[in-house]
């Protein structure tokens, strides 16, 4: 394939899980494209969609009680109802969150990084085990050619999680989905890890997307960001852009929830009001709506398109740092509340948005 | 770091809870034992939050449960205002346990669920002689109070069970379970780290409101370090079963003196944060408790270890002329 084409475009997919009361939409529209060797962040909260887009993608949560439309095109081939098999491990790798339960307990390290060597390169088990000891040593393991006659409990869970990304990194794939591949691990080890993805990322042309429900993981170790609320994107931009112009009100509020270093002792948080929304019966407008400080009533009945200003794109009528948006702000504020019926303070500052829900 | 000593502790009447060379250790078969916890002391004073940080295996939970005597502590000693609980019976740790309340990190794990949850919460009341007496009662009237206080609808909570209830919904509970028995202290262990962000500041800020409304002391124990700063007055570092560094948040933050703190610091994914580029990466792995290195127990992996760091446990010793204490032979700042 043309190396000038995008690795990965997806366009208006769409996943549905059929349950009793009706269908989820756990990915609702949804559309971006991913070149060669770049890293996209998907952030979002629990329920977002961010993991179920990843397994759609990947072809891993096929069932008859799934609904998938759409189209996702990898290095110029449709994938969309196809059986994606021979593309895990060789093409596309995965990490996942919980390093203990990703690994076989009762097989050895050394045979789990043989396996995929020798499936997808051909390579015989002298050559594999070599392999092994080079992708070992590759992720920052002391000792690897003691540490192929290991089982996963001997090793604390920073270690399992590297031997994951060897693993993963076995096939030589051009791209690699890591699904919160640090939520489980301290602080120390969570850098040493994300560090190690961004450098062998970067090292081999690798395209990769990382997905966390933290921002600030996110920033420094990726080339974009998409955020998701509800199954849909609601802003997705360069990542320095994102920071920098933040048009999303959601976007805005997931980052002033969390606790920062600079600030001083006991200073009052600004949670986000509210709860995720139903997917099953989503508000009709923006779902983000009914948790919106900005809220008025083209939010409830109209559902904002994803516009795309220049490559940053977002989903809301009144984005962040235009008029329309101190504007909308100041009328909630002198009605007491949003359009949606959330009560707000009446002067808040900008850096003092202390949205309580009791 | 990783030392010992208790110049940090405080000689003021209002400190509620003095704990002093507190040593936890379990067996590990082979007639070998886990080091859990080395001789740590601190001190809390009455409406202080004090966090304690740390890598898991740090022993900051083991301390935790050490000071409500679960179980008791190899050696040491647990002070609570007057009383020293590592010496009661079983009888007088009962009656006094009301005062010490404790959360904990998984919110659904840690309520039943086939109870409603107005039972859950009341059940404290009832099994202290304070409860019963049905609707209208001053133990009805008090669970209510505290239920709305903790920003639940109380009607609600007599029909449903917690998996009616989310995550950050479920901690409320927790919180509320604790305050009915008008607890002196309650142990928050690790309360926010199963939570999402935008939930995790609804609790941070319910805790501090519940603090000030009820007059409570916390122990507030997480990896998180932006936490930890956001709620705490004073910051206690834990490596290995060791205090490292003790002192005021602010101070603490601002110029963390022991090596392990400024590590620890470098790696919060903290989006603007300014100690990002300034820390070493952690060396090597955690050693193992039941075989500690001599000296400093984090020799093995500090970029700036000497010598004598590997024969000499460093004491603790003040840092500048504020609250500020730490336990290293070569501390970054002086």
């Amino acid at each position: 394939m043309a190396v000038n084409t995008p690795l990965l475009e997806v366009e208006n997919f769409n996943v549905g899980f059929k349950t009793e009361r009706g269908l989820a939409k756990a990915v609702d529209g949804v559309s971006f494209v991913l070149n060669r060797g770049e890293t996209l962040g998907i952030v979002g909260e629990s329920g977002s969609g961010k993991s179920v887009l990843n397994r759609g993608i990947m072809g891993l949560i096929a069932s008859s009680r799934v609904v998938e439309t759409g189209s996702v095109i990898f290095d110029g081939v449709q994938l969309a109802n196809q059986d994606r098999q021979d593309l895990w491990g060789k093409r596309i790798s995965m990490i996942f969150q919980d390093p203990m339960t990703s690994l076989n307990p009762v097989m050895k390290i050394g045979k789990q990084i043989n396996e995929p060597i020798r499936k997808h390169l051909g390579f015989s088990k002298s050559q594999a085990t070599e392999r092994a000891i080079e992708l070992l040593t590759s992720v920052g393991i002391p000792e690897p050619a003691r540490r192929i006659s290991q089982y996963p409990h001997e090793m604390s869970g920073g270690m399992r999680q590297r031997v994951m990304i060897a693993i993963a990194m076995s096939g030589e794939p051009e791209m690699m989905v890591a699904d919160e591949p640090t939520t489980a691990l301290d602080v120390t080890v969570q850098k040493y890890i994300l560090d190690l993805l961004r450098q062998v990322q970067l090292d081999r042309g690798m395209a990769m997307t990382l997905i966390t429900h933290d921002l600030g993981v996110a920033r420094g170790r990726t080339d974009q960001i998409m955020v998701m609320y509800g199954g849909r994107i609601m802003e997705h931009a360069e990542t320095e852009a994102l920071f920098a112009n933040m048009r999303h009100p959601y976007t805005e509020a997931l980052l002033a929830s969390i606790p920062r270093l600079a600030h001083a002792k006991h200073t009052r948080l600004s949670p986000i009001p509210g709860a995720p929304p139903d997917i099953v019966e989503p508000p009709p407008g923006c779902r983000f709506a009914p948790r919106c400080r900005y809220a008025q009533q083209q939010c409830i009945t109209e559902s904002p398109a994803v516009i795309d200003d220049n490559g940053h794109r977002y989903a809301c009528f009144y984005p962040v740092g235009t008029d329309e948006n101190a504007e909308a702000l100041a009328t909630n504020q002198a009605r007491g509340e949003t359009a949606t019926g959330l009560k707000i303070g009446p002067a808040p500052s900008k850096t003092d948005n202390d949205g309580e829900n009791g | 770091m990783a030392g010992s000593g208790t110049a940090h502790l405080r000689d003021k009447d209002d400190v509620i809870l003095r704990v002093q060379d507190l040593v936890m250790e379990f067996p590990a078969g082979k007639g070998q034992v886990v080091h859990a916890v080395s001789g740590i002391s601190f001190d809390i004073a009455e409406g202080e939050t004090l966090g304690l940080v740390g890598e898991s295996g740090c022993g900051k939970s083991t301390t935790a449960k050490a000071v409500i005597q679960l179980p008791i502590p190899t050696s040491g000693s647990v002070l609570f205002e007057e009383t020293e609980l590592t010496g009661l019976s079983k009888e007088e740790l009962r009656q006094t346990r009301p005062q010490l309340q404790m959360i904990f990190q998984d919110p659904i794990a840690s309520l039943n669920p086939r109870r409603r949850v107005f039972d859950i919460v009341s059940e404290g009341l009832e099994v202290w002689g304070s409860g019963g007496g049905g609707e209208g009662s001053f133990a009805e009237s008090r669970v209510e109070e505290i239920i709305r206080a903790v920003g639940l609808d109380p009607d609600q909570t007599r029909k449903r069970r917690p998996h009616e209830y989310s995550g950050g919904q479920c901690q409320r509970i927790s919180v509320a379970r604790a305050l009915v028995l008008d607890p002196k202290i309650i142990i928050c262990d690790e309360p926010v780290s199963a939570l999402d962000v935008s939930v995790q500041a609804q609790v941070l800020n319910m805790l501090e409101d519940m603090k000030a409304r009820y007059g409570l002391t916390l122990m507030f124990i997480s990896h998180d370090l932006s936490v930890v700063k956001n709620i705490s007055d004073r910051v206690a570092v834990m490596y290995l079963g060791k205090m490292c560094e003790i002192g005021d948040g602010d101070l603490l933050f601002a110029n963390p003196a022991h090596p392990y703190t400024k590590v620890l610091l470098a790696a919060v994914p903290d989006p603007e944060n300014q100690h990002a580029n300034d820390g070493e990466v952690l060396a090597g792995e955690l050693p193992s408790p039941i075989d500690p290195p001599t000296g400093c127990r984090f020799n093995t992996r500090c970029p700036h270890a000497q010598d004598i760091c590997r024969t000499t446990e460093p004491q603790i010793e003040q840092v500048g002329d504020g609250d500020h204490w730490v336990a290293c032979h070569f501390p970054l700042v002086s």
